[in-house]
């Protein structure tokens, strides 16, 4: 027997000593290393991130300057291309590139904003409604029932547009609006680990209601939590690229992907790639949440997989 | 089932009031409706005469229960752009966001069932990824983007499909997919979990090992059971894509009521919005209610819960 091995190599008596037991920690990172839409979602959203974060380093031009003399060049791969503007121009001379680069920080910092708001609603209502059941449960599902029953697009773009578009109401208001599926996936869980031994435990030991709440059910949600909100980062940027493409979310001049669509649109006929850019990297953005999201889940909880 | 039905119809009620509320308090976001609706270079003795002549001087409670005394007598004022009701420019439009949104409906069961099926047979082979693949990529797509793209290439590159209006048939096709595939994947993963569910049951079993053709279990043992839960969803499903129409209309320049929602908005028509809001509203809990009903009917077990 080996006595100085550490706790992760401890030998199983019937198998010999060459069967060694993974941790728990290493049994996830091998899951996440076979999960292919982990990596390549992982591989997606860190690239944008970091696109982000070196916007200025690596936008060629300022992606609000205008050169009316530089109107629609198309991108490199076109014969009229120049690699000075690799993905063109728009429709106001602005460098493509630039303004696609700093999309990035927008997307990101709106999709960002709107989860941690609706999260923290919906993580909140959640937790009661799943602690406590009753009347609690029950004022929470009516709730959710009234918010899926109000068309959300429809309510945000008139809230944004009576109170004025400016970025921190897109992002109130849409916060305020996709709050639900967070609270049901939420109280799902809830629900579960309420019936723990753990917790019965803590309500014997005479432990306040908040304090089950935050150190017993609260870190045990963080799995399911850090799912619910990837995914919800990704359906948030969809809906303010939708709003921004109603003309009624982010305002102009500002580089969001939704807003660069609707005014490609006007050109798209003869200037496809006014509209297939953006919309590609606003694609690839949102595929990867969501196929981070879901590899998330399929690593931390394999048995709950659909 | 009568008790269940009454608690549904109490619920929904609730439910229909409570929304109702929000749509009335949603146009005085603004602060002053009067302002709103007078315009930007209104004098203030005009914005008085607007507040009066819609009532916006009498108590907010008092104001609710007039508006919504006379919207369920389908009166909804007059809209001022337009200068006529709101409910007959909402009744001329709603036609074509109800046809919209019947047609995306089934394009998008019509792809799903079959595929989440078929995945079903097949777990973790190659249909079951592509299918897979497809519901993924779904998702992320934003749904005006994928109707532009549809507009170059099947409506000026290959000049197979009207691209905007509502004249024909034809005038459907691009919006309904746009607007349908969205909801592809959620049918699609219910259907999938739901008879993977259900085939490894032991009703299942037995009917195999009485014999019968698999096509005959398939169909009429297993996708009767899974289909239950669609069932539902395609009610709520149905209620998403009235409201998401907004985006489809817009594009495609379809006249139904999201693109009229769309207009209003930008115009400051605050009753037609209102009307909107509240009416989709109300349709989706109809929808949701209906739904609910129809499922305790099949599935006697949900009446117990």
């Amino acid at each position: 027997m080996a006595t100085s091995a550490p706790i992760s190599k401890i030998l199983d008596a019937g198998l010999g000593e060459t069967v060694i037991f993974p941790s728990p920690g290493q049994v996830i990172r091998r899951r996440m290393r076979r999960h292919k839409g982990l990596i390549i979602g992982g591989i997606a959203v860190l690239l944008t991130f970091l696109v982000a974060v070196f916007a200025p380093v690596l936008a060629p031009h300022d992606p609000y300057a205008q050169d009316l003399s530089k109107r629609l060049i198309p991108p490199f791969w076109h014969e009229k291309g120049t690699w000075d503007h690799p993905l063109g121009t728009d429709n106001l001379g602005r460098d493509y590139l630039s303004r696609v680069v700093y999309g990035c920080r927008i997307s990101l910092i709106i999709g960002f904003s709107i989860m941690l708001i609706a999260v923290t609603i919906g993580t909140t209502m959640g937790i009661l409604a799943g602690y406590f059941g009753g009347t609690v449960d029950m004022v929470v599902s009516f709730l959710v029932t009234v918010r899926l029953a109000l068309p959300a697009v429809l309510v945000a773009l008139a809230v944004v547009v009576l109170i004025g578009g400016s970025m921190t109401v897109v992002i109130v208001a849409l916060g305020f609006l996709i709050w639900a599926r967070a609270a049901v996936v939420i109280r799902a869980s809830t629900q579960q680990i309420r019936s723990q031994d753990y917790v019965a435990a803590a309500q014997a030991a005479g432990c306040s209601t908040i304090r089950i709440l935050l150190t017993e059910i609260l870190p045990n949600l963080a799995d399911n939590l850090v799912v619910v909100a990837t995914l919800e980062i990704g359906r948030a940027i969809l809906l303010e690229a939708a709003l921004s493409f109603l003309g009624m979310g982010v305002q102009p001049p500002t580089p969001s992907w939704g807003l660069m669509i609707s005014e490609g649109k006007e050109f798209m006929l003869f200037f496809p790639y006014l509209i297939t850019i953006p919309g590609t990297a606003l694609f690839i953005l949102v595929l990867g949440m969501n196929l981070l999201g879901d590899g998330i889940r399929d690593v931390t909880a394999p048995e709950g997989r659909t | 089932m009568i008790v269940y039905t009454l608690k549904r119809l109490g619920l929904a009620a609730l439910v229909a009031i409570t929304v109702s509320i929000i749509s009335f308090m949603l146009i005085r976001l603004s602060g002053d409706p009067a302002i709103a609706l007078a315009g930007e270079n209104a004098t203030s003795e005009q914005i008085e005469f607007i507040r009066i002549q819609y009532g916006f001087d009498r108590p907010l409670v008092i104001q609710y229960l007039d508006w919504a005394h006379r919207a369920l007598q389908a009166d909804f004022g007059e809209s001022p752009y337009f200068q006529q009701p709101v409910t007959r420019i909402i009744g001329d439009r709603i036609g074509v966001t109800l046809k919209l949104g019947v047609m995306s409906l089934i394009f998008a069961v019509a792809v799903s069932i079959p595929m989440g099926v078929l995945a079903s047979i097949r777990p973790n082979t190659w249909i079951d990824r592509i299918a897979l693949s497809i519901s993924v990529m779904g998702q992320a797509m934003p749904s005006f983007w994928f109707g532009l793209i549809m507009i170059i290439v099947l409506g000026v590159w290959l000049r197979l499909l009207p691209i905007s209006g509502t004249d024909s048939f034809a005038h459907y096709i691009m919006p309904t997919i746009a607007l349908g595939y969205y909801g592809i994947p959620a049918f699609m993963r219910l259907t999938r979990s739901g008879m993977l569910e259900v085939l490894s049951s032991d009703h299942i079993r037995t009917a195999r090992a009485k014999g019968l053709r698999w096509g005959k279990v398939l169909f009429k043992h297993a996708l009767r059971n899974a289909i239950i839960p669609v069932v539902a969803l395609a009610a709520v499903q149905l209620g998403f894509m009235l409201g998401g129409s907004i985006v489809i209309e817009s594009v495609f320049a379809l006249h139904g009521i999201g693109y009229l929602a769309w207009e209003s908005i930008g115009r400051r028509d605050l009753p037609v919005v209102q009307a909107i809001v509240l009416l989709l509203s109300m349709i989706f809990v109809a929808l949701t209610l209906l739904s609910d009903i129809i499922n305790a009917f099949l599935d006697p077990r949900i009446r117990v819960k």
